[in-house]
């Protein structure tokens, strides 16, 4: 990366990328294209517990849970309740919409633990709220269709069925993949800006003042009850839209997905990205989302990986292994992460007690 | 009244397992003042130490091996990972500690597979019957097992140099090592120590009625988190109280639970984080824990 004339040879490069992921429809098959809709997804839900873990020091093990509301939340207002599960049949548009309010919501509900606690407790805190979420995924069939999960129903923008209707743009068949690829992308540039504007301005200030001193924090002035609870309903917003474009690309919603297991998934991330750091967020999310998929497509070639079931490494296990040893690598030898790579500014470094 | 007594003994039993790994936990957490995600996965690795060696070597050496073991592994994460760290911002420290649960979790759950390892302790599903009271001989066991390690953990942590120096390191770090107490040792300490507790809680996590070491073993042990938190992080009295409050809890709600039926199937496994946050509200700081105070 020559970035000696500044901000032109950015630019640039940020119109190639762009345009390079504009035209992937057209030439990737189905496989990529899904395992890079679960990339973008993933990045948009690290975007979201990055604010909070690293922008404001906040620790969560409850990402998966608003995942889980996003995703289901968008199944029961969706649905037409045809498959015997309670739906509102809400055109889908205004189902995403409501789902992502509905998980800023339930992180809103949580806001009296939220508010009050931090560091440790906050992480034990929120645990209960994966525990609660499998419960009630599990146990409330009607509306979430219990340990079968529930199917999504397609989500319709403007006119445009996002389903397996199959629609030819420049002699390239568009199906469902093909049509989320974009919608994916404007909801990760939206998300992207609108975490940006955060940390650029007042809040992102108050939030990494609150994350380096909270004491201090409070004397300058910055309600921090309020700020860390607010925090907490803008993550579990970003992890709510992560959750319905999953759905959107699953087509079918398992309680068995929102499990712990994503939860640390999320948390690695933005450790591997970066913490604090929303382009951080975005790479850590496409790695730790993209890693699982490459094993598997790859198994027969690499050495020490095997198909599952053969006795040896699964891919999914082998990527579990990569993004463990990287996160505690990460934290040893590049504490900033992935973005630091990038960025030639020094990095923020916490010092001692954050108390 | 007579099943009730059941419940309650199985939930001072189950309790005092609970309270066996949350003591481990707030001794990393006073130690170090680190929040030890992978305990769990310390907790799975003693357990099958110990479902390994078995049959080689016997139940009791068995035993004394995967204590050991996982009192190793322990001591290995500090060393080769935590003390790489020392210095750095506590909520990343517990973010490494994810990492290394994330590899230890995902080595033993693929070297387990979908088995049920059995741990050939000598109880088996021997039954003790008192009047109208039958309880299992496996939950008598653990409730005096982790009686008697808590209390010699408790007199350790009082009376020997060990304990004192740990206990100084909570009180100051930077003090205590000015007086000359050696941070890593105790650190070291620490990890082993909880290790080995986690070692013996497996055993009896695994034991009669439960069918084994599995997968799912690492989702029991969870519930010290709760345990540790609900007593308070800083407190060995608040890890024994919260220990045994979750455990009462499960038990009951397990046992009730056709009573229980409109809350859904398994609200025994939900009933220690309900108590947790319940008790969160009213209480942040937990039952036993240190009010936090700011001077400004």
């Amino acid at each position: 990366m020559s970035e000696r004339r500044g901000i032109p040879a950015k630019a640039y490069a940020y119109a190639a990328a762009g345009l390079v992921l504009l035209a992937l429809p057209f030439y990737l098959e189905r496989f990529w294209l899904q395992a890079g809709l679960f990339a973008i997804a993933a990045a948009i839900g690290a975007v979201g517990i990055n604010l909070l873990t690293g922008a404001t020091g906040q620790l969560s093990m409850g990402h998966a849970f608003f995942l889980a509301v996003g995703a289901y939340g968008y199944c029961a207002l969706a649905g037409d309740g045809t498959d015997g599960l309670s739906g509102l049949g809400l055109p889908g548009w205004l189902a995403a919409v409501l789902a992502v309010g509905l998980a800023g919501l339930a992180g809103g509900a949580f806001s009296p633990i939220a508010g009050r606690l931090h560091g440790a407790y906050l992480g034990i805190a929120t645990l209960a709220l994966i525990f609660i979420g499998q419960h009630v995924l599990f146990n409330a069939h009607g509306l979430t269709g219990g340990y079968n999960g529930r199917a999504v129903p397609p989500l319709n923008l403007f006119g445009l069925t996002f389903d397996d209707t199959e629609l030819l743009v420049l002699q390239v068949p568009f199906g469902s993949v093909e049509k989320l690829w974009y919608l994916g992308l404007a909801l990760l540039l939206g998300g992207v800006a609108f975490a940006r504007g955060v940390l650029r301005g007042r809040p992102g200030r108050a939030m990494n003042a609150i994350r380096d001193h909270r004491i201090a924090a409070g004397v300058l002035g910055i309600p921090v009850a309020r700020h860390r609870a607010a925090v907490f309903v803008l993550s579990s917003m970003y992890a709510g839209l992560a959750g319905v474009l999953l759905a959107l690309v699953f087509q079918r919603t398992v309680p068995e997905y929102f499990g712990m297991a994503l939860s640390l998934e999320y948390l690695a991330m933005i450790v591997i990205g970066g913490l604090g750091s929303v382009a951080g967020a975005v790479a850590g999310g496409v790695f730790v989302a993209l890693l699982p998929q490459l094993l598997g497509r790859y198994a027969e070639a690499l050495p020490l990986v095997s198909a599952p079931g053969t006795g040896g490494v699964a891919p999914g296990e082998a990527a579990r292994y990569l993004y463990g040893a990287a996160v505690v690598g990460v934290v040893l030898f590049l504490p900033g992460g992935l973005a630091r790579l990038v960025a030639r500014t020094p990095i923020h470094r916490p010092s001692g007690e954050s108390r | 009244m007579s099943t009730f007594a059941e419940f309650l003994i199985n939930g001072l039993s189950l309790g005092s397992v609970y309270a066996l790994i949350a003591l481990g936990f707030v001794v990393i957490f006073r130690a170090t003042e680190v929040v030890n995600f992978a305990h769990a996965s310390l907790l799975l690795a003693g357990g099958y130490f110990v479902a390994v060696l078995h049959e080689p070597l016997g139940f009791w050496p068995a035993l004394a091996a995967g204590t050991a073991g996982a009192a190793v592994v322990g001591a290995a994460v500090e060393f080769l990972v935590m003390r790489r760290h020392r210095g750095a911002d506590h909520s990343v420290l517990a973010i490494v500690t994810i990492g290394v649960d994330i590899l230890l979790a995902t080595e033993l759950t693929r070297r387990i597979g979908t088995d049920i390892l059995a741990l050939g302790d000598p109880w088996g599903d021997a039954v003790v019957t008192l009047g109208p009271v039958t309880i299992a001989e496996t939950r008598i066991a653990a409730l005096l097992a982790a009686a008697l390690l808590i209390t010699a953990f408790l007199l350790a942590f009082r009376h020997t140099s060990w304990g004192v120096a740990m206990r100084a390191a909570a009180e100051s770090q930077e003090t205590a090592a000015l007086m000359g107490v050696r941070l890593g040792r105790v650190s070291l300490g620490a990890w082993a120590v909880a290790g080995a507790l986690a070692a013996v809680a497996a055993l009896f996590l695994t034991v009669f009625p439960t069918p084994g070491l599995e997968r799912g073993t690492a989702l029991a042990a969870l519930k010290a988190f709760p345990a540790a938190i609900l007593g308070g992080l800083d407190s060995t009295t608040g890890a024994l109280a919260g220990g045994l409050i979750v455990g009462v809890t499960e038990s009951l709600a397990t046992g009730y639970q056709t009573d229980l039926a409109f809350l859904g199937r398994g609200i025994g496994d939900l009933a220690p984080y309900l108590v947790m946050v319940a008790v969160l509200l009213i209480r942040p700081a937990g039952l036993f824990g240190t009010k936090e105070l700011a001077r400004v």
